[in-house]
């Protein structure tokens, strides 16, 4: 084990290296073109390939073919760059092709800008593209977790033959934090017999598909995929609690904004404020039992997003009216500051159970 | 010695297109030549997004279907995993040609080691008969009633000629199968496809001039001389080029 | 000898098969198969060649064409 001092996006290239991950196809674009400089050197130093593709259409279908191949593989974008993609992991979804996609959001929509953001929540956790799927979404908050959640994205992508997306923002991709390398990693590689090697290579003919012209059949998919589904939510949901035994007010923020509240449930009961934290690790499967168990007694929920409330409606739903949810988030790549958000916990508490 | 015997990596299932198209005959092409390279065990094929997505069913081998128009950068992900294998993929012209373009260009560009079957049958065929990038000006289809029209459509595209000039492109042919003569032509050409992805070449292509009778609105028999009359003088056949150059 | 065989319940009756035999001896049968198709079928066999443009040119293959080597 050492400790060096990393930044995000070199986390994010060292962390699928180490998890076996051997080719890359990517199209550059702003917040995360430092992710692919990180692996255009470091892929070939392992005799893996990193591959500059014509669009991010053409990535994400060159991640299906690999992923047919039954490679390791991954590909990251931003925004923009991941709506183009929608097609592809709607077909990755529905072949149920193992692969992992890395989005570093920025500001949007449009061509919005390239400062920090949370508004793909939608995007990436109700669908995104078309047709009933789900991709695995997986929050990091820290530099660690980069490098540690990219390894486990790949295992779970195996686990479940399903795409797996790591959401994550430009500030985290350049923020440098020390992090812990275990020195001799193991890879998790699994057998794939599905795969499409060439029927010299494994036992009968492998066809890799999501075309059913037969409804039944078609409907035969879609209930092994909710199975699926449903099996991944019951044993993948994760998150953190901060100081939620007696939080009368409990905050709600994945990645980056998680950061911030912290500080910001700190501050809250150095004032005499109850207030807790909840971080939600998986973004899908969101962490329902978690968030509902702790609305069997807090008194608010407020969700702190970089967007205009996208989590908070899953926030809602677990809370299933047992206690109100509000919203506080900042747009546009703003990032909100310790202070407004701590007098956003004020107001509602006051205005609310303090009074 | 039998002719018209069924090659081995051809399934013996009835295809499903309708009387006359020649879908059926490239099929044909395409697994004769697999069995006599001999390389069946090691080939995987991409289908498409149109009529011919059912070559997965009919082509007896591992086989993906990929989304419209990516089957180059879905064979280019899967060959550059798998560089000893054969990789193909099947294509229409919209898929190809349309909605394709990036990917095949690009392919082309990177020269990678595969091969593109192309159906040129200037229209779209699952869809029900709209102009498609290859159909000729004043061919009328659902979507050009009157007649493609140069002013509103534009020409349609030759994709060989546009390939040929790409350094990364090995070999590319334009081929059809109306006729016996052709046909037999058309094989020599498939085979040299794939001998020189499997001589790590390069990207090679082979465009084939193909009916579709339904369409078209014309008998099997007379959509054959329409092909002759019509796409041949605009799509002249022949190789362009070859490992040696462009021709 | 000569041997033309067809596979009639694969026939789609799309007369190719008829305009490509140097002989003129494929044409198409009275009868219809399962599917509603006229087949493809030969009247004179003995004409046969066994060039096989027939099943070259036939999109199903319906065709097939064997010359088995002769008795001594």
């Amino acid at each position: 084990m050492s400790k060096i001092l990393m930044k995000g996006n070199e986390a994010i290239g060292e962390g699928a290296v180490r998890a076996g991950c051997r080719y890359f196809f990517g199209y550059p674009i702003t917040p995360q073109s430092e992710l692919t400089h990180f692996l255009a050197k470091r892929l070939p130093e392992v005799g893996g390939l990193y591959m500059q593709a014509e669009s991010e259409v053409a990535s994400i279908n060159m991640v299906y073919g690999a992923s047919c191949a039954g490679a390791r593989v991954m590909t990251s974008s931003s925004g923009p760059g991941i709506s183009l993609m929608q097609e592809g992991l709607s077909y990755l979804a529905g072949a149920e092709l193992p692969s992992v996609v890395v989005n570093l959001m920025r500001g949007g929509p449009g061509l919005g800008n390239i400062a920090p953001s949370q508004a793909d929540y939608f995007q990436a956790t109700k669908g995104g593209g078309h047709g009933d799927y789900h991709l695995i979404v997986l929050a990091p908050n820290s530099v660690q977790e980069l490098l540690d959640m990219t390894q486990t994205a790949f295992d779970l992508a195996d686990k479940y033959r399903n795409p797996v997306m790591i959401m994550a923002d430009g500030v985290m991709g350049q923020m440098m934090e020390p992090v812990e390398l275990a020195d001799q990693l193991e890879i998790k590689q699994v057998a794939k017999p599905w795969a499409t090697t060439g029927t010299d290579y494994h036992e009968g003919r492998n066809l890799i598909n999501s075309c059913y012209v037969i409804p039944e059949q078609m409907e035969d998919l879609n209930n092994r995929l909710e199975k699926k589904y449903a099996d991944i939510t019951r044993n993948e949901q994760q998150c953190e609690g901060y100081l939620l035994e007696d939080a009368e007010i409990v905050l709600v923020a994945f990645g980056m904004a998680s950061r911030i509240c912290r500080a910001v449930v700190e501050k809250a009961r150095a004032g005499g404020i109850p207030a807790g934290l909840i971080r939600p690790i998986t973004l899908w499967p969101f962490p329902m039992e978690f968030v509902s168990k702790v609305a069997d007694k807090a008194k608010i929920f407020l969700a702190v997003e970089l967007n205009m409330g996208q989590m908070m409606e899953d926030v809602k739903l677990a809370a299933s009216g047992r206690a109100p949810v509000y919203h506080y988030g900042r747009l546009g790549g703003m990032i909100p500051d310790v202070r407004e958000v701590l007098r956003e916990v004020e107001k509602l508490y006051r205005g609310g159970v303090g009074q | 010695m039998k002719k018209g015997s069924r090659p081995a990596s051809l399934k013996d299932v009835p295809f499903h297109y309708c009387p006359g198209c020649t879908h059926g005959i490239a099929h044909r092409l395409v697994t004769e030549v697999i069995d006599e390279l001999d390389i069946r065990g090691k080939t995987i094929g991409i289908a498409p997004v149109g009529c011919s997505v059912f070559t997965m069913d009919y082509f007896d081998f591992d086989m993906i279907q990929g989304s419209h128009g990516r089957g180059p950068a879905v064979a280019t992900g899967l060959k550059r995993a798998l560089p000893d294998r054969v990789v193909f993929t099947y294509q229409g012209d919209g898929d190809l040609a349309a909605i394709g373009t990036g990917e095949f260009v690009h392919a082309a560009v990177r020269g990678e080691k595969i091969t593109c079957i192309f159906i040129n049958n200037a229209v779209y065929g699952m869809t029900g008969g709209q102009m498609a990038p290859t159909t000729l000006v004043g061919q009328m289809t659902k979507t050009t009633p009157f007649g493609r029209d140069k002013d509103i459509n534009g020409f349609p595209i030759k994709v060989c000629e546009m390939l040929a000039p790409l350094e990364g492109s090995a070999y590319l042919a334009r081929v059809a199968v109306h006729n016996p003569k052709s046909i037999i032509k058309a094989k020599k050409a498939i085979r040299r496809a794939f001998e020189v992805q499997m001589q790590g070449l390069g990207f090679s292509l082979i465009e084939i001039l193909s009916t579709c009778p339904t369409n078209w609105g014309l008998s099997p028999v007379k959509a054959v001389q329409w092909l002759e009359e019509n796409m041949v003088p605009y799509f002249p056949l022949g190789e362009y080029k070859t490992p040696a150059g462009v021709i | 000898m000569i041997k033309i065989t067809f596979r009639e319940e694969r026939c789609k009756g799309c007369q190719l098969c008829t305009t490509v035999c140097p002989k003129g001896i494929v044409v198409m049968a009275g009868r219809t198969n399962e599917m509603g198709y006229h087949p493809a079928t030969v009247t004179q066999q003995e004409k046969c060649t066994g060039c096989g443009l027939c099943a070259l040119m036939c999109p199903d293959m319906v065709i097939e064409v064997e010359r088995e080597a002769k008795a001594v």
